[in-house]
């Protein structure tokens, strides 16, 4: 029995960050991607209302929320500003590596925090030399027996600037690849963490973005997450339960890109009449709005394999969602574009920020080429 | 303190209103329900009151069908204690909606009633009063400012040219208030989890000894306003446009 509908509670939630979003985001986020700061008051009325950390388990305080829940709340955030966005959800994947691979004893010493203060962690895989071929990492953990070193540098890391806490995948063997890697958790002040400049980026660029470079850092072994060798297992896992959030963010960017495209082509007049009763234009809406709804279906559809336990088939239905997301709503964006024409390339207007905002999600999470890697390799197994 | 705060649901103000067939009615079909925004403002001042005195509860009560209780469970998750759902199924008036409300205020022994000066589908304005009446409690509308202390609750009202007067008005009592008294705050998501375990009280009209009461002002008639007419472009120069406006001003519009 198919059911498309939201429980009360999802729709009460939706409601909710909807109205956060209306009230505390979008009044700011040109400002903040003009100046590219940090939005620090925004990230904890965000922490204040319960919206970060939605999947800590209840019965670590948190409010277990599922993956649906987690696709519900980044869509609309995503119709808001994917900066802010990312600032928020990205501490859910700094943190799932230890709910993952983590002992209740990990768990209750490392999470717990997050769920007391407005603190940020950061999920640290990708380096300068490792993005898609993110098994061939190079930073280096050597095993002292009490402790780890850790030597190397990470890229691209979302919150750097800001968090308490690194999840870091490093490779005690660089020649075992994958079977060599270790996660561990760094906290941020660690002696021998050094952390790169702000990275000026195309769009969403109120997230802070930064490399990090770890110069003979001793991590404890309690600070392991799992065993030697489960590093990019745990990795993996992680990125099959954010991967569908982060492609409802984009389904919520190109569905407010459309919004607005759909309100400027009935106010714009040419040819002595709104450019909305122009079939060019008709056709662009209506094909947006089909990705749209496609986009979000395949979320659903991930979501709820996901939630079920179904983590095989959910995994590959998470791919699709990401890569079709992703790139449907770069069309979108561009699409909005095209139709303010030349007020739409301009700052004033709101489109062209959310093109440079959605151009990230076709790289992050797993580039779109990456995703069809991914499918492929599900369609040709025996 | 036993706090009670009225809440309405009405219809969202985006809602394009339709007349039922009848013309005694409105369609309800596509309204999507909200709380009556100067409700919201209610909810948080009940919150707030219970903060400042450290001590109490906040009880939110609806009258309607069915649908409210999505309104009840919303003030829960912002914070409220409990929530009572008096459960109706036919045509109410602002008297017997009083009627019940005063009943329930009994019930919780009610020591404080918050309420939004005015619902905005209606805009009667008219219940806080009656229900003060009912209760034998003095009221004030229009609050912009609540403070509850030793028995008295000091208020500021906002009249006419923002013109503020402060009163004192011995507790139990009524407060209506206005925006600007305060900013509701969000229902947060632990709260939106937890209210959705918490149980409502709700009541029949007869639970409350109204079963046999009966509306005493009915709707005979819903109309939409009349269509905005068209405006008259002027033409000519300055001095014809001017001259031309002043007559119209006087001669059709009748207002100089």
């Amino acid at each position: 029995m198919i059911d498309f509908s939201l429980s009360d509670e999802q729709l009460a939630l939706k409601d909710m960050v909807r109205k956060f979003v209306q009230a505390e985001i979008i009044p700011n986020a040109h400002r903040f991607d003009a100046s590219g700061e940090f939005p620090h008051e925004i990230i904890r009325k965000a922490w204040e209302n319960g919206l970060m950390n939605p999947a800590v388990p209840e019965k670590f305080g948190g409010l277990g929320f599922g993956i649906t829940e987690d696709v519900i709340m980044n869509e609309e955030l995503g119709a808001g500003c994917l900066g802010m966005t990312t600032s928020i959800a990205v501490n859910t994947l700094g943190l799932y590596p230890i709910l993952i691979g983590g002992t209740d004893e990990q768990i209750k010493h490392w999470v717990t925090p997050f769920l007391n203060e407005p603190i940020l962690a950061s999920f640290c895989l990708t380096e300068p030399g490792a993005g898609s071929d993110a098994g061939s990492l190079s930073c280096h953990a050597k095993d002292e027996g009490t402790h780890f070193v850790l030597n190397g540098s990470k890229m691209w890391i979302t919150n750097a600037g800001h968090a308490e806490l690194f999840t870091v995948f490093a490779t005690t063997n660089k020649e075992l690849r994958s079977k060599g890697t270790v996660c561990l958790v760094v906290p941020a002040k660690s002696p021998g963490v050094s952390l790169g400049k702000h990275e000026d980026k195309m769009g969403q660029r109120c997230s802070d973005t930064r490399a990090i470079t770890f110069e003979n850092v001793k991590v404890p072994k309690e600070n392991m997450i799992g065993q030697i060798g489960d590093g990019f297992k745990i990795a993996l896992k992680t990125l099959d339960k954010t991967r569908t959030p982060i492609a409802a963010g984009a389904v919520g960017a190109a569905r407010a890109a459309m919004e607005y495209a759909i309100k400027y082509s009935k106010e714009r007049k040419q040819f002595n009449q709104p450019i909305s009763n122009f079939q060019g234009i008709q056709f662009m809406l209506a094909d947006m709005a089909t990705k749209i709804e496609a986009g979000r279906l395949l979320c659903y559809q991930a979501a709820w394999a996901l939630d079920k336990g179904q983590m095989k088939v959910g995994s590959y239905y998470a791919s699709l969602a990401k890569r079709f997301s992703a790139d449907m709503a770069m069309e979108v964006a561009t699409d909005a574009v095209q139709i303010y024409g030349g007020y739409g390339y301009t700052k004033e207007y709101p489109v062209e920020k959310i093109m440079r905002d959605v151009k990230l999600v076709q790289i992050y999470e797993g580039t779109s080429q990456i995703q069809r890697v991914v499918i492929a390799r599900h369609l040709l197994e025996d | 303190m036993n706090i009670i705060v009225l809440v309405k649901q009405v219809p969202d103000t985006e809602t394009k209103i339709k007349i039922s067939g009848d013309k005694k009615s409105i369609e309800q079909g596509d309204i999507k329900w909200v709380i009556n925004p100067y409700d919201e403002f209610a909810i948080e001042q009940g919150l707030k009151t219970k903060e400042t005195l450290k001590a109490g509860t906040v009880t939110v009560v609806s009258v309607g069908p069915d649908r409210v209780v999505e309104a009840l469970r919303t003030a829960v998750a912002m914070g409220a204690d409990n929530a009572c759902h008096v459960k109706i199924d036919q045509e109410m008036d602002t008297y017997l909606v009083a009627k019940a409300l005063a009943e329930v205020v009994k019930k919780e022994a009610g020591q404080l009633v918050f309420s939004g000066k005015q619902a905005i589908d209606d805009d009667q304005a008219a219940t806080f009063g009656y229900l003060a009446e009912l209760l034998n409690w003095p009221s004030a509308s229009m609050v912009v400012k609540c403070e509850i202390t030793n028995g008295k609750a000091v208020v500021q009202r906002e009249v006419e040219g923002g013109t503020r007067f402060t009163i004192e008005l011995p507790t139990p009592a009524v407060i209506a208030v206005d925006k600007g008294i305060n900013t509701p705050r969000y229902a947060s998501l632990p709260g939106i989890m937890k209210a959705k375990k918490k149980e409502i009280k709700t009541y029949s009209l007869a639970d409350l000894g109204l079963g046999s009461e009966k509306p005493k002002t009915t709707a005979s008639d819903f109309a939409l306003p009349p269509e905005r007419q068209a405006g008259k472009k002027l033409s000519g120069d300055t001095t014809a446009q001017v001259k031309e406006l002043v007559r119209l001003l006087r001669e059709e519009a009748k207002v100089i």
